[in-house]
């Protein structure tokens, strides 16, 4: 089966700005795949060059087993978009909304109101069906836009950090629906800034800085490349930081880091919950007063800093024009 | 076949929207009806009483300027919210969506159309209740009507092109207002353009408001012995210079408002 999303060497500048610089993808049908990276990495303007709205200035990418230059009337029946920033019409209703985007895609009045009134219900929209959008809250908005990405139930959907907004609940809902969609063989292309949240919901993370893919895997793989999980170990007086240093060091397998102000430990390890109880005895047959301990995942600027060797912060300063 | 069908549909479909937005915007709303409503009566009153012509009541006279005035004012209000559009997501929305690209620009003078219909139906029925009457057999009458919208399905065209070239809404409505105050002062739509002053005289005489409003006098039969038609060509042939202006309008703006829409949203 040929892969649903293909781009080799895109290439999209502004000016001065290398927006992409050679981006990579292939992602097999019936899969989610994830973008994930750091502000100004080239997350949106790669989904915008494969959504057809923006012409790559050198490269190639087909969705579909359409090219998004050469096919794009063609491409775009088959393809659902979800945008960074909400594509909604303010003076209509959300019934309105969801009902246009259907007749745009030919779906005929009947079928369009019955698909708007189905989408509304599954993102909680229903009591505010016939209210114009003007006076929906921005979490609102979001879902209404997510639900025109689904109006025509395409065969691959782009959904552009679909999450940012939503409440925790919403963004529950939002996980099932995805995972239902690729249950039924629909094709997800999503970004996000959340290493957690391409873990929950993509097979396949792309990892992306300065316009191309700096590491591809599944979550696990890219964990263990970045050294797997951490353990964090808050205590009482800083006094005691240096001795839980000396006293942990031999189950890290990175960098230790100490935080002198929040008198906190951080030790990359693998096998996170076993490691966890050797250190905590460790600490205990040293006498240290824990205040805190847990186990957590490695931040997105923890991975950036490893696979890149810079943060994600100097990153966004410098692509601050 | 199907995509002719599909753009119709499309367009139709645009359309809908513009005429829901209209709706629900009071003040669109406002310049759909109010503000023509106001025109009659203000220049009916306030100029109509002031000035009198042997022969012709200026009142008759001034309508069919009124109608022309309106069109070229509320084509300000529908290109302004388009620059207002073109700033939000739908545009990119509809970008991704399988519908055909003209329809946006079909959809939109579609529903101008319409607003026009509206407004030149409630300036006619106002004009009617103040005094203007029409002359003319019903065949001339009904051409009068169809010529003006034409003209006005023509400037929505030029319109379009504008505000997607300028697309920034503030800009749109400073260069509109200064290109629209002339456009309908410096013509026939009030005075008599013989009186004006040499080059302002020129001007007036072949700008295209005053040949519509001629053509528009001459089909509903508000013109008088008191004021005689000037010499310049598109007076003295105001119904098919009109027809000539309107065509002229459409082939230049038309294509050029796709493009320019092409343009727009791809950035
Ligand atoms: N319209 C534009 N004009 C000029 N530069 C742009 C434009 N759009 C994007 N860029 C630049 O291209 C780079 C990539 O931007 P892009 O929006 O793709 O990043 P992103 O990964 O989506 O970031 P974010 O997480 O902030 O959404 C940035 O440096 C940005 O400044
Ligand atoms: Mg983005």
């Amino acid at each position: 089966m040929p892969p649903a999303i293909t781009a080799e060497g895109l290439v999209k500048k502004y000016g001065d700005t290398v927006a992409l610089d050679g981006m990579d993808l292939s992602v097999p049908e019936g899969t989610v795949f994830g973008l994930l990276g750091p502000n100004g990495a080239g997350k949106t303007t790669t989904v915008r060059i494969l959504t057809t709205l923006l012409r790559p200035d050198a490269g190639r990418a087909a969705v579909a087993g359409f090219d998004v230059v050469a096919d794009a009337d063609r491409l775009r029946a088959h393809i659902g978009v979800s945008g960074q920033y909400a594509a909604v019409d303010d003076h209509l209703t959300g019934a309105e909304n969801l009902e246009m985007v259907g007749r745009l895609y030919h779906l005929g009045a009947k079928r369009s109101r019955r698909r708007a009134r189905e989408l509304l219900e599954r993102f909680d929209l229903t009591d505010a069906a016939d209210r114009p959008v003007q006076g929906y809250s921005g979490g609102m908005r979001r879902r209404l836009d997510l639900a025109g990405a689904l109006v025509a139930d395409p065969p691959v959907l782009f959904l552009d950090e679909p999450t940012t907004g939503l409440d925790p609940r919403a963004r529950t809902t939002l996980w099932d629906v995805v995972a239902e969609l690729v249950a039924g063989g629909t094709t997800v292309l999503l970004t996000t800034q959340y290493l957690e949240e391409a873990d929950r919901l993509a097979e396949t993370i792309a990892v992306v800085d300065h316009g191309r893919v700096i590491a591809l895997g599944t979550a696990d793989q890219l964990k263990d490349r970045i050294g797997g999980d951490r353990i964090q170990v808050t205590v009482e007086s800083a006094v005691d930081l240096e001795t839980v240093r000396r006293t942990l060091a031999p189950l890290a397998i990175g960098d230790v880091q100490t935080d002198a102000v929040a008198s906190q430990v951080t030790i990359p390890v693998v096998n996170g919950a076993a490691a966890l109880t050797a250190a905590l005895g460790r600490l205990a047959a040293e006498g240290v007063v824990v205040r805190d301990a847990g186990l957590r995942r490695p931040t997105l600027d923890e991975v950036f800093l490893t696979l890149t060797g810079h943060h994600t912060v100097e990153h966004t300063k410098e692509s601050v024009r | 076949m199907s995509t002719l069908r599909f753009a119709l549909a499309d367009g139709m479909t645009i359309a809908k929207r513009n005429a829901i937005k209209i709706k629900r915007a009071p003040d669109l709303l406002g310049g759909v009806v109010i503000l023509p409503i106001v025109f009659v009566l203000l220049f009916a009153y306030v100029f109509g009483s002031m000035i009198d012509l042997p022969g012709l009541s200026y009142r008759e006279y001034m309508i069919p300027g009124i109608f022309v005035q309106t069109i070229v004012m509320s084509a300000q209000i529908t290109g302004y919210t388009l620059t207002l559009d073109l700033q939000k997501g739908i545009f990119d929305r509809f970008r991704t969506l399988p519908m055909a690209p003209s329809a946006v620009l079909t959809g939109q003078t579609l529903s101008d159309l319409i607003t026009n219909l509206t407004s030149i139906v409630v300036m006619a029925l106002v004009g009617l209740a103040v005094g203007w009457r029409i002359h003319t057999s019903p065949h001339e009458a009904v051409l009068g009507f169809v010529l003006l919208l034409l003209f006005a399905y023509a400037f929505s065209w030029v319109t379009a092109a504008v505000a997607l070239a300028l697309r920034k809404p503030e800009v749109f409505n400073n260069l509109a207002t200064i290109v629209s105050m002339p456009l309908v002062f410096l013509s026939n739509a009030f005075v008599d353009s013989a009186r004006l002053p040499g080059p302002l005289r020129a001007v007036a005489e072949w700008n295209p408001v005053s040949t519509i409003i001629q053509a528009a006098r001459e089909l509903f039969g508000n013109t008088g012995s008191a004021m005689p038609v000037p010499d310049a060509w598109p007076l003295q042939n105001a119904v098919t210079a009109s027809l000539l202006w309107s065509a002229l309008l459409l082939i230049v703006f038309v294509p050029l408002s796709t493009r320019l829409y092409k343009r727009a949203v791809s950035q």
